[in-house]
Formats: C-alpha cells, structure tokens, sequence
C-alpha cells in the first residue's frame, strides 16, 4: 500500500511495509466501533435472560408422607413438573440390575438418595414432554418407568433412558430430605 | 422543466407535480404498468401476487386482532375466547388471520414448486430466489410465534418441542433455550417475547419482499419455456395484460378464502388447541400444523437428537445452493424429460412426508419416513449434480414468441403479427 504514489498529508513518503497514521486510525476506529456495538447489544442480550423473579422461585417443599409405595406425584418447580415415585422393592431390584450399554451410563444408587424414593424432572430430555407413567393407568414404556409419547422414549424404574431418540436420562433436581416426609426442591 | 425536477411524464398537475419531486408515478409506470413480461405466463405465475396480497390479508388483520389480544399466561386464551364471542366481527377477523396462514402456505409452497419445475432458481436469479428462501424462514418463524399465542395446549407443546430443538446444540444449546424462554421453561416471558416478534417480523416480511420484488425486476421474470425473452415480439406490457390474469387468480384466490373461514373455519387446524395449555400433560399426540410436517417427519426420521435437528435445518437449508446443485443449464423441466420425472418422484415424496409427520413416531411410519428422508436429500444432492452431465435435453425453441405462435411466427423473418398486436399497448 505504501507503494502506492499518493502522499499522505503531512506525513513524509514510507516504505514498502511501514505502518502510516492512517492504517493507526482504522484500526483503533474500528476497534472502538466494534466495543461500542458489543456494549450496546449486551444489554438488549441480557434482557432476555430470566429476571430476578423468575430467579426468585427457586425452590419448594413437598410433603411425601402421603405418597403410598408404588404412587407417584408430580410437582411444579421453577415451573417445571418433577416427578416424586416411591418405589416398590420390585422397581429398585429392577433399578439395580446391571444393564449392559446404557445410552447414558449412571448406576442408580447415584440418581438416588434414598433407595425408595427416585426424584426427577419430568421433562422428556429429547424435546421437553412430559412423559408418561405418573398415574397408575398409564402406560409405563418397556422397562417400568415413563414412556414419552411425543417420539416414543422409554425410561426405566431409575428414570435412564433405555430406548428412543432422547439423548440423556431424566436430570435429577438438586433436593434435600428435610425431614423423613419431606422434602425441598431446589 | 426546473432544474433538480425529475423530467415526469405525466399530464395531470397534482400527479405531475409530486411525481416532478417524488417520482413515485413515474416508477409504478415503469415497474408495474409497462414493465416487459413474457408473453405465455400460465396460472402458476399467480401465485407471487397472491402471496403478496395474503401478506397484506395477516398484517391487517393481525394489527386488529392485537388491538384485543393480551399476552398474558392467565389471559391469553380468556383473550381470544373474547375476540370470538364479544368483540363485533372478532370472528371473522380471528378466522381470516388463522385461515390466511394456511393459505399463505398453501401459496407460498405452490409458488416455490413452480420456481423449482421452471428453474426460476437459475442464473441469473439466484439471489432473487435466495431472497425467497429467506422469505420462507421468516414465514415458519412468524407462523411458529403466532400459533403459541392463543396458549392452547398445541400452542404450549408446540412452542416446548421446538424451542427445545435448540437445546440439541452442543455446549451452548442449553444456555440459548433458556435466552429462548426468559425462564427454565416455555412460561409467560416466552409469550411476551412471541407477542412482540411475531408482530415485528411481519413488516421484516415486507422488507425482503420488496428486496426479492426488486431483484426480480433486474432480471425479469422466468417464464415456462424457461429461455429469456429476446426482444419485444416475446413480452407483453405487464399492465393491462397481467394485471387481468392476475385478477382472475385473485378471484378464485378470494373464493377459497370465503370457503374456508365461513364454511371450514378450523377444519385445517387441531382440536387440541381449543383446550388451555396445561404444562403438566402432554397432549397423546403433538402434530404440527400441517405446512411443517414435512419437516417435522425429517426430524423424527433419524433416532439420534442432533442428528435429526441438523436434517431438519438442513432440508430448508439445501434451497440456499439449488442453485449451484442443479448444474444443467436448461430451466424448464419441459425440456428435462429425466428430471422431470425426478422432480415429479421428488412431488410425490414431500407430500408421503408430509402425511407421515402426521403419524405416531412408531412402527412402519418412521422406516417410512426415513426412507422418505433419503429421497427428499437425494434430489437435490445427487440427482440434480448427476443429471446436468447425463440428461440429454430436448431441442429448446427458437424464441419465446416462436413457439407461442407456432408457424406464424417462422414466415419471412420480418416482424411478426403477435408483435403487432402487441405494439399499441408499447407507448413507452
Ligand atoms: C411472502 C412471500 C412471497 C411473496 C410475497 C413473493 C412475491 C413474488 C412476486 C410478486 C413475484 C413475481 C410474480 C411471480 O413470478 O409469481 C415473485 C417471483 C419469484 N419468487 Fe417470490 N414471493 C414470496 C416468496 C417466495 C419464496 C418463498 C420463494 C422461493 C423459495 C420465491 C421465489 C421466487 C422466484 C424464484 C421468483 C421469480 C420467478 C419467476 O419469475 O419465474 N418467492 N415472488
Ligand atoms: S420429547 Fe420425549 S421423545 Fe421427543
């Protein structure tokens, strides 16, 4: 560029490879114009982030005294259902059996804190339906667990997934015992 | 005329007066009253005009059905319940915008195949059709939003399957789901957000219609023969010619219309939506409206989760290079006897896909689907490569005029009658 005939204003004629003033003005011109419209876009980005409100909801206590073995109950968490199960003796020995290639390998005991009771999201991990399974005429999938009618993902007693398009096994919600019949989600 | 006047041609003051400053008139003259078009137009070359006006049909009435409608969780459904019943002719307005994006669709999809039959895609339309395609994504964009507003149950599910299609990127999907709904679910600032860009993007519509209405006034039209026109005895002033041929697609256009929001008003659409939108149960079976199926059957085609949102992307995405896929240089297909017959299989196909979207995802309606998908991609990526260098075209006609008029057009070379026809109409 520097090749190029035209002098410059008052800078003196530069050789081949030299940086001139004007290359130092395009470059830090558009490195401010580019900070700027960063700075103006981040705002506008963050709105659609969730608000502190939607923060603020995060946690709830279910009371699981009623929940007879072998029931279930569905909970709204951060708007979101979550599924509380107490298992029956047949569904954890189910759960516990070693099972060649999972899609997402995870034993159960690391899904649980207390063997009877298996809490999870009720939210299908392919596109977000709520599986099947929770009421006792429902239809259970293959392997004893959920089955999700959108695109046909079967779970099994531990909320893994077995067989369909989904790619993980139902998220497991951080959650404490509070008590022996309670619990806080969240 | 005064100096920096535009040099009107117009007669009466008032017109000529605006035009001398502003030279609307004059630019309306030129685009839409005498512009050139070929002279063997056939009804397929309605249909970008009546897309135009359906555009115009769901901005007017949307702007009116969004003076009544509340984007609210608690309200929204309450609020469209209203417009039916309370609001004086809230119906007709609600079933026109409802019934209007079906044929928009309807419209649009027709207008895209007959690009595709007569090779409109092709040098040197390549950017006005890619215009097009862009069109057609803000298009599903728009419909997707607009069909979670009156928060039914397909609404809600709808709105969680798809924007969950997101979630299937790797690394940030989960981030731009959440960015997606304000929320850890699809909830009241997902709708509030839908409200607003569904208005907006509209009126983005109009912007690159009139991009993708320039562009095609570079290049002129297309034309079933698919060979350019060579001089005035092939083109005929678009106005009064094609604004007649147009009217009467626009009639029948209008007769549909009626036919359908007075007589089959939700016929198109899914029962489940008439039921509000519950987030903890799942309708038995999330179907899309029907103008998605095809894509929505590619989706569910490949059991994994990426690689079935990537497919599904990638199928409206494929349209983008068309252009350079097809590497015959003959547009209409009836001069491809090979890729006619591909493209009629390729017909054929979309709609058994469009038919298996609609299916449970199960059984023989996903080998079905799958095998649909293969031919669906094989068009385009190795049919229409392929058959550019094999195909041995049929003899294209001299001129557009030749083989309009037959054997008159041949006799003694001179001018030919049809241009004389032609000529009065020709004042500028
Ligand atoms: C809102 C939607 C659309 C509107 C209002 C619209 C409008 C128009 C109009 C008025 C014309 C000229 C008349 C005609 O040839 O029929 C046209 C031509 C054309 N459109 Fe569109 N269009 C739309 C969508 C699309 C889409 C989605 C595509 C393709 C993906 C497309 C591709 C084309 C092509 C290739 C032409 C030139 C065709 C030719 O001259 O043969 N358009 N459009
Ligand atoms: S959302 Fe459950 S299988 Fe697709």
């Amino acid at each position: 560029m520097a090749d190029s005939a035209a002098p410059m204003g008052a800078t003196s004629p530069t050789k081949a490879g030299d940086v001139t003033k004007r290359d130092f003005l395009k470059l830090t011109t558009t490195a401010f114009a580019v900070v700027t419209v960063g700075a103006i876009a981040w705002p506008f980005i963050r709105t659609l982030a969730p608000a502190a409100d939607v923060l603020a909801l995060a946690s709830t206590d279910v009371d699981i005294d009623p929940i007879a073995e072998g029931m279930a109950i569905t909970v709204m968490w951060r708007g979101k259902p979550v599924f509380v199960r107490h298992r029956t003796a047949a569904e954890i020995e189910a759960a516990r059996a070693p099972v060649p290639n999972l899609p997402d390998p995870q034993e159960d005991a690391d899904r649980v804190q207390r063997p009877e009771w298996l809490v999870v999201l009720g939210i299908c991990t392919h596109l977000g339906c709520v599986p099947l399974g929770q009421r006792p005429a429902d239809q259970r999938g293959e392997f004893g667990g959920w089955f999700c009618p959108c695109h046909g993902s079967h779970y099994d007693t531990s909320g893994r997934i077995r067989r369909g398009p989904a790619p993980r096994n139902l998220d497991v919600p951080e959650y404490t015992f509070t008590s022996d019949t309670s619990i806080r989600i969240g | 005329m005064a100096i920096g006047l535009h040099d009107s041609s117009f007669k009466n003051p008032v017109i000529r007066w605006v035009d001398q400053r502003l030279p609307v008139f004059t630019m309306i003259q030129k685009e839409y009253g005498t512009f050139p078009t070929p002279r063997n137009f056939n009804y397929f070359w309605n249909f970008g005009a009546l897309a135009m006006i359906n555009l115009m049909v769901m901005i007017a009435t949307g702007v009116f059905l969004a003076m009544h409608y509340t984007a609210h969780i608690d309200y929204a459904f309450d609020s469209v319940e209203r417009i039916m019943r309370d609001v004086e002719y809230g119906w007709l307005l609600r079933y026109a915008h409802m019934n209007g994006a079906h044929l928009f669709f309807a419209i649009v999809f027709i207008h895209i195949w007959r690009g595709m039959y007569y090779g409109s895609y092709k040098a040197p339309r390549e950017l006005l059709w890619i215009l097009g395609v862009v069109i057609f994504i803000l298009m599903m964009a728009t419909a997707f939003m607009g069909y979670v507003l009156p928060w039914g149950q397909m609404s809600f599910w709808g709105a969680t399957v798809i924007t969950n299609l997101f979630s299937a990127i790797p690394f940030i999907g989960p981030e731009i789901v959440t960015y997606l709904w304000g929320g850890f679910s699809v909830d009241n600032p997902t709708l509030n957000r839908f409200f607003s860009l569904h208005f907006l993007l509209p009126f983005v519509i109009v912007g690159v219609v009139f991009l993708h209405v320039a562009a095609l006034h570079i290049t002129g039209s297309n034309n079933p023969l698919g060979i350019e026109p060579k001089g005035p005895q092939d083109t005929l002033p678009f106005h009064p010619y094609y604004t007649a041929k147009d009217s009467v697609g626009v009639v029948a256009y209008l007769g549909v219309f009626a036919l359908l929001i007075f007589f089959f008003p939700t016929a198109l659409g899914h029962a489940d939506n008439f039921i509000p939108a519950n987030p903890l149960v799942t309708p038995e079976h999330i179907v899309p409206e029907w103008y998605f199926l095809a894509f929505y059957a590619i989706l569910r085609a490949v059991p994994d989760k990426l690689g079935g949102v990537i497919l599904m992307f990638g199928a409206i995405a494929v349209l983008f290079v068309l252009p350079w896929l097809d590497t015959s240089k003959v547009r209409s297909m009836r001069f491809r006897p090979l890729a006619r017959i591909s493209f009629l299989i390729f017909t054929v196909n979309f709609l058994v896909l469009t038919w298996v979207g609609a299916m449970p995802a199960d059984g023989i309606y996903v080998t079905i689907a799958q095998i649909s998908t293969i031919i669906y991609f094989a068009y385009f990526l190795v049919v229409l490569p392929a058959l550019g260098k094999l195909e041995r075209p049929l003899p294209l006609p001299e001129s557009i005029s030749q083989a309009v008029l037959g054997h008159r057009a041949t006799m003694g070379g001179g001018p030919i009658p049809g241009a004389a026809t032609a000529k009065p109409m020709e004042k500028a």
